[in-house]
């Protein structure tokens, strides 16, 4: 086979870290090849060293890093590159693209005159060249009424909008080869949906090489035509992207893929008590956050019914700003009810007094979103687990609380010394599950969980979902779930609810939501879900192109 | 089993004297952030033998105007009698500058210890119950904390005194007009970090489990808004011996006889320097600008140490160690204003 | 484009400057009260009770304190400050005359600052942890450890005392003096006053007079501005934008000066607005170091001779200053930063 010159060539990359805890190996000897027109995934989890591999071909890494190896980009080896040489390479061989597209914006500039600058940068163009050009390339990524919006600033633009235009700086001058970093990560899937079309598109017509950094295993299906899978600094495997799917080769990738929700429409009949019995009852719920100033206030819900029965799961779903963690929040106590009613454990939240829902709040449970900030820092995980039950008076301190706090870490496998540990000596995983052990301390009839796992890589989420569903079925609590992953929620829930701006769109068994959704909103969203199998995505493509789901 | 097989297990957490504020930060810095904090903490060290020994250093008494030769006489050069030359007063400049020293100490001390309790007490009220007593409280800390420092404890020195006292009257009048000048900047600081650390997850789990104000106040919130103290008593000392400096330069100091204080030494030189005479001021200017300088030095090194975007240009969580880093609660960026 | 939301906003910070002045003004009387009235205060050694009671009669301070409150008050609003007790000048008087001054030394210490303080912040920012970063933070660490008027000693023994090229006090030599007396009309400002006069000694002689006060209270202010200037830059030189901008091959220079200045300079402008009070506090002092005619001058003096009327007016007029600089500085952030914009 004859092969043209590949547009990035790495060999036996070594990138060591200088930290606190002395000398770390991030990249370990690594070699990738990137052919011209080809989409090349690096997967791993959060530590697997993929980013500064990624990064490493344009040489962006912190001072502290030490790099050895080779990294060929074209014909120039960027590890040994002077500083001029490489402010001339970076824009115009490789570029680019970011995670977060409202920080990798300057929000003092506008998006016009950093499209401008980063041509200038290269010398190329005039005033209004540049210019021209810059309408241009937001023209080329889907930017409607280009010649007026380039005067715009960044926060003029929405979050799929940034992301286009950051990909429009990227493409400013024709770079062979495209760095995304976790492109879609912060976006939403429907927007997701679009950017990843983007991506395509540009690689179909102009031959772009893209190196994609995800952990997300829908995206390297829709997207990637060879997957690289890092592992601890290494990679430990490399295939074409269908048969990576197919047929894993290396027990990690294979434990990765197993590990990855699919929606499978999984039938869970919920308790029979849950019909006669409701412990979350709303109808009409409106919560309105009040504006500052004297400005208009933002509603964030309005006109929601929503009911969980006694032993049910209910799956709440929706995009950022449906209003999903609002809801979570109210029926706990933590953001008012400003119209309707609002039901929890039989207490009315609609002007509810503090003091009054205070001795409710013990057949409550609550997981938070992020592990890393849940836990009071300066308390031991047993500490922060007996809390409820020094609070309810069920233990007068952390120390006598301790055998029931053994009792419940053991539930949640986190047996042995954990107890005594301090928060920061916890992974994310296990301090999520030790989360939901203090929100189990009082045996509660309702527990609410927001995001637990959105936090968390694959095979972690994978336990924590596993041990969530142990601990439903063995302690019988309700549960509002909230996610934005269906599906997450189709392996939890007995029952869907979908939330879009607000209101709810749709709601009703897991197969009825998920397997033949009526509203055109659940369409769409379950359509711009990637799922994790190259032949399957390259056909749902097709259904979501139908659907008018695409952009450019 | 013999007993000789009983080695003690090896002890994995670091002994809890590491984890005290400066130590730790001893151990944690590098290059020349440990550079400036030894620099600091040696001058500061010096300072603080040097106030609480003054009576067994100083070759003289602060008000000794006469020694077993008779009087010293006014504005002498630096001789073997006297080592950095007598003041325009006839004192012995060297001795005044040993016993301002404890006077700068004490004056610090009895400041911050005020402006510590009820600036924290004020800060955690306000910033935890909000509303109109959060309003009007930063209302008139801002406006307090806008105004002169300098005018202010002038103003707050004459209600305590009447501007001259003696030397536990001046010692508090200083101290009380530093520290009304210091609560605003407690307040919020501390009331900053009481809205961070509320908004956090632990609080409102506290609250979900159903906690009282005052349990969440004090178990959850407030040990996790002091992080930030010891930095603001290291720039508040300084400025506690700037402004006690002040007021003895512009004549609000304490009295000669009662005790020896570098400011109102300044005060009296000013005349002294345009005829040449340089001894009676450079001495005492140098120690206030030492003991700033040492104290300063190592609030700096606490102010970067805290700050991950100054203490070290890593990139957070691709290892470890940088996860564990970057978890580290950030400094408040309210800091830039303290100064 | 401005909208509604820009002009509402200032309306609103505008609002906020009354709040702010009363308290100051609020604290400043009653805290002056507290040690007595204010005649007792300035000539109670002087003059015997009979006269002292007619005196305190008269000038209305035997009446309830709230009476008194709200009178002075009304007085403020009007703009009338009352005389000072020692001399029987009108305070609006003194706070205009002796205002140029003052404001004149600001101005120089200001430029020194700016020229100073925010080209080496940046320079520091980019040279951080290496040697020329340490020698300007130890510069800055010492500008701020240094009290303005020991600096100002120091300056004065070398350059007037030892080296004899500077002016050792003053605002200027007894001939300008006379020269600029002998104007239609003076401006205060002895620099504008000199030129008027069209006598290029005038003008050398006022500017050499100005060179050590200006460095003085200069140095103090630029080793605070190169402080923040360099810790805010540091802190968006982490921004993902910036490592987006060189990712695009913009050159580290160009990085500091144009990604990571201008984020920065909202919080550095706003942090310059608080330090009017420390530029206000240090001209105190160093106008009484250089014996500069100027409001910080005046006020040590008054201090001295316990004229507390004339302290609570120049005290007064100095918090609507600091407030009307604030309102400024708001502005001029919120001008930099088009989020406020909407």
């Amino acid at each position: 086979m004859a092969r043209t010159q590949p547009a990035v060539d790495i060999r036996d990359l070594r990138i060591t870290f200088d930290t606190d805890g002395g000398t770390v190996q991030a990249v370990r000897g690594v070699d990738l090849e990137v052919q011209p027109g080809e989409v090349l995934a690096i997967v791993g989890e959060s530590g697997s060293g993929k980013t500064v591999t990624a990064r490493s071909i344009l040489r962006l890494l912190p001072e502290t890093a030490t790099v050895k190896g080779a990294v060929m980009v074209g014909p120039e080896n960027v590890v040994t590159l002077d500083q001029r040489r490489l402010r001339q390479l970076r824009g115009t061989a490789a570029a680019m693209i970011f995670q977060e597209p409202s920080t990798a914006l300057n929000p003092v500039y506008t998006v016009g005159w950093q499209l401008a600058e980063g041509l200038r940068a290269h010398g190329k163009y005039t005033k209004k060249q540049a210019r021209a050009h810059a309408i241009e390339m937001l023209r080329r990524v889907g930017i409607p009424e280009p010649d007026r919006r380039v005067d715009d600033y960044p926060h003029q633009f929405s979050g799929g909008q940034k992301q286009r235009i950051v990909i429009a700086m990227a493409l400013a001058l024709d770079a062979s080869v495209l760095i995304a970093d976790e492109p879609t990560t912060a976006l939403d899937v429907t927007v997701q949906a679009e950017i990843l079309d983007l991506l395509r598109h540009l690689r179909d017509e102009f031959g772009t090489a893209i190196v994609l950094i995800t952990h997300n295993m829908g995206v390297v299906a829709d997207l990637a035509d060879r997957v690289a899978v890092m592992y601890q600094g290494e990679i430990v495997e490399t295939a074409p992207v269908r048969e990576l799917f197919a047929a894993p080769a290396h027990p990690y990738t294979r434990k990765l893929l197993a590990a990855v929700p699919r929606v499978e429409l999984v039938e869970r009949v919920a308790p029979p008590e849950a019909a006669t019995e409701a412990v979350v009852e709303a109808s009409g719920l409106e919560i309105e956050y009040p504006g500052r100033l004297g400005r208009k206030g933002f509603r964030a819900v309005h006109g929601v019914d929503l009911r969980v029965g006694a032993g049910e799961v209910v799956g709440l779903v929706g995009e950022s700003g449906s209003g999903k963690t609002t809801i979570g929040r109210a029926i706990a106590g933590l953001t008012a009810v400003t119209g309707g009613s609002l039901r929890v454990l039989g207490t009315e939240m609609r002007g509810v007094k503090e003091r009054e829902f205070r001795p409710k709040r013990r057949e409550l449970g609550f997981v938070f979103q992020d592990p890393a900030t849940s836990f009071n820092p300066l308390l031991t995980i047993a500490q922060c687990v007996a809390e409820p039950l020094v609070v309810h008076g069920v233990a007068s301190s952390p120390a006598d609380a301790r055998d029931r706090v053994d009792e419940l870490l053991d539930a949640v496998q986190l047996s042995g010394g954990y107890g005594d540990r301090f928060p920061h000596e916890l992974s994310g995983g296990q301090r999520q599950r030790a989360s939901l052990a203090r929100a189990l301390a009082l045996d509660p009839k309702l527990l609410i969980a927001d995001e637990p796992t959105s936090a968390l890589d694959v095979s972690v989420q994978a336990r924590v979902l596993e041990l969530f569903e142990e601990l439903q079925e063995r302690f019988g609590f309700a549960s509002l779930f909230i996610t934005h992953d269906l599906a997450v929620v189709d392996r939890i829930a007995h029952r869907v609810v979908v939330l879009h701006r607000g209101e709810i769109a749709e709601e009703g068994t897991a197969a009825e939501v998920l397997g033949a959704p009526r509203d055109p909103y659940t369409q769409r969203l379950l359509a711009s879900l990637p799922v994790p199998d190259p032949v399957e995505q390259a056909e749902r493509r097709a259904a979501f192109v139908a659907l008018g789901g695409s952009a450019s | 089993m013999s007993d000789t097989t009983s080695v003690p297990t090896v002890q994995v957490r670091p002994p809890w004297w590491h984890r005290l504020p400066i130590i730790q930060q001893l151990r944690q810095s590098v290059g020349l952030q440990r550079g400036m904090l030894v620099a600091g903490l040696v001058i500061t060290g010096i300072f603080v033998v040097v106030a609480i020994f003054a009576p067994l250093l100083a070759p003289y008494g602060f008000n000794q105007l006469r020694g077993p030769d008779g009087l010293f006489g006014a504005q002498q050069p630096p001789s073997a009698d006297h080592l950095l030359g007598t003041t325009v007063g006839g004192y012995d400049v060297l001795s005044r500058v040993i016993w301002g020293a404890q006077t700068a100490l004490l004056v610090i001390l009895v400041a911050i210890v005020l402006s510590v309790f009820l600036g924290i007490a004020l800060g955690l009220l306000s910033g935890y119950i909000g509303g109109w007593f959060d309003r009007i409280t930063i209302v008139i800390a801002d406006a307090i904390y806008a105004f002169p420092s300098l005018l202010l404890a002038i103003v707050a020195a004459i209600v305590i005194s009447g501007g001259q006292s003696s030397l536990w009257g001046g010692i508090f009048a200083a101290a009380v007009s530093i520290t009304v000048v210091f609560i605003p900047q407690y307040l919020r600081v501390v009331r900053a970090e009481v809205l961070r650390v509320k908004s956090e997850a632990f609080v409102e789990s506290a609250k979900v489990v159903g906690a009282s104000n005052a349990r969440i106040m004090f178990r959850h919130v407030l040990r996790n808004s002091t992080r930030t103290l010891p930095l603001i008593l290291t720039l508040n000392s300084s400025e506690a011996i700037l402004t006690l400096a002040g007021l003895g330069f512009l004549g609000f100091g304490i009295e000669p006889s009662a005790a020896a204080e570098w400011g109102y030494d300044l005060n009296k030189s000013l005349s002294d320097v345009t005829s040449g005479i340089w001894w009676t001021s450079i001495f005492p200017g140098l120690a206030i600008v030492l003991v700033v300088l040492g104290v300063t030095l190592i609030g700096e090194s606490l102010n970067d140490l805290a700050d991950p975007r100054l203490r070290a240009r890593r990139k957070p969580a691709e290892t470890p160690g940088q996860a564990v880093a970057a978890e580290q609660p950030a400094a408040r960026e309210e800091l830039g204003e303290v100064l | 484009m401005r909208g509604g939301g820009f002009w509402r906003y200032l309306l609103v910070r505008f609002l906020l400057i009354i709040p702010t002045i009363f308290i100051l003004v609020t604290l400043v009387f009653f805290l002056m009260r507290l040690t007595g009235d204010p005649i007792t205060a300035s000539l109670g050694d002087r003059l015997t009770p009979d006269q002292l009671a007619q005196r305190i009669h008269d000038a209305g301070y035997d009446r309830p304190i709230l009476v008194q409150y709200l009178e002075y008050l009304g007085n403020v609003f009007t703009g009338n400050f009352g005389s000072s007790i020692t001399d029987g000048r009108p305070i609006s008087e003194i706070l205009f005359t002796y205002g140029s001054a003052t404001l004149e030394l600001v101005i120089y210490s200001l430029i020194v600052a700016f020229i100073v303080g925010i080209p080496l912040g940046m320079v520091a920012a980019y040279f951080r942890d290496r040697w020329g970063d340490a020698g300007l933070r130890v510069f800055a660490i010492l500008s701020y450890a240094t009290p303005v008027f020991f600096a100002g000693l120091v300056l004065k023994l070398i350059f007037s005392v030892w080296l004899k090229v500077l002016p050792v006090a003053g605002r200027a030599s007894t001939r300008t003096e006379i020269k600029i007396q002998g104007l239609d009309s003076q401006t205060g400002i002895y620099f504008i006053d000199a030129l008027r006069t069209g006598s290029s000694a005038a003008v050398a002689d006022v500017l050499a007079h100005a060179v050590l006060p200006a460095l003085t209270l200069g140095l103090l202010t630029a080793g605070v501005f190169l402080r923040l200037v360099r810790t805010n830059v540091i802190g968006t030189l982490s921004r993902d934008y910036v490592d987006a901008a060189r990712s695009r091959g913009v050159g580290e220079y160009r990085l500091v000066r144009k990604h990571a200045l201008k984020p920065a300079l909202v919080p550095i402008i706003t942090v310059i607005g608080l330090q009017i009070a420390l530029l206000l506090g240090g001209a105190v002092l160093t106008e009484t170091t250089f014996e500069w005619k100027g409001l910080g001058f005046q006020l040590a003096d008054y201090l001295a001779k316990r004229d507390f009327v004339a302290v609570q007016g120049i005290v007064a007029l100095l918090a609507v200053i600091v407030a009307v600089t604030n309102f400024i500085v708001d502005i001029v952030a919120a001008i930099l930063d088009p989020r406020v914009r909407y």
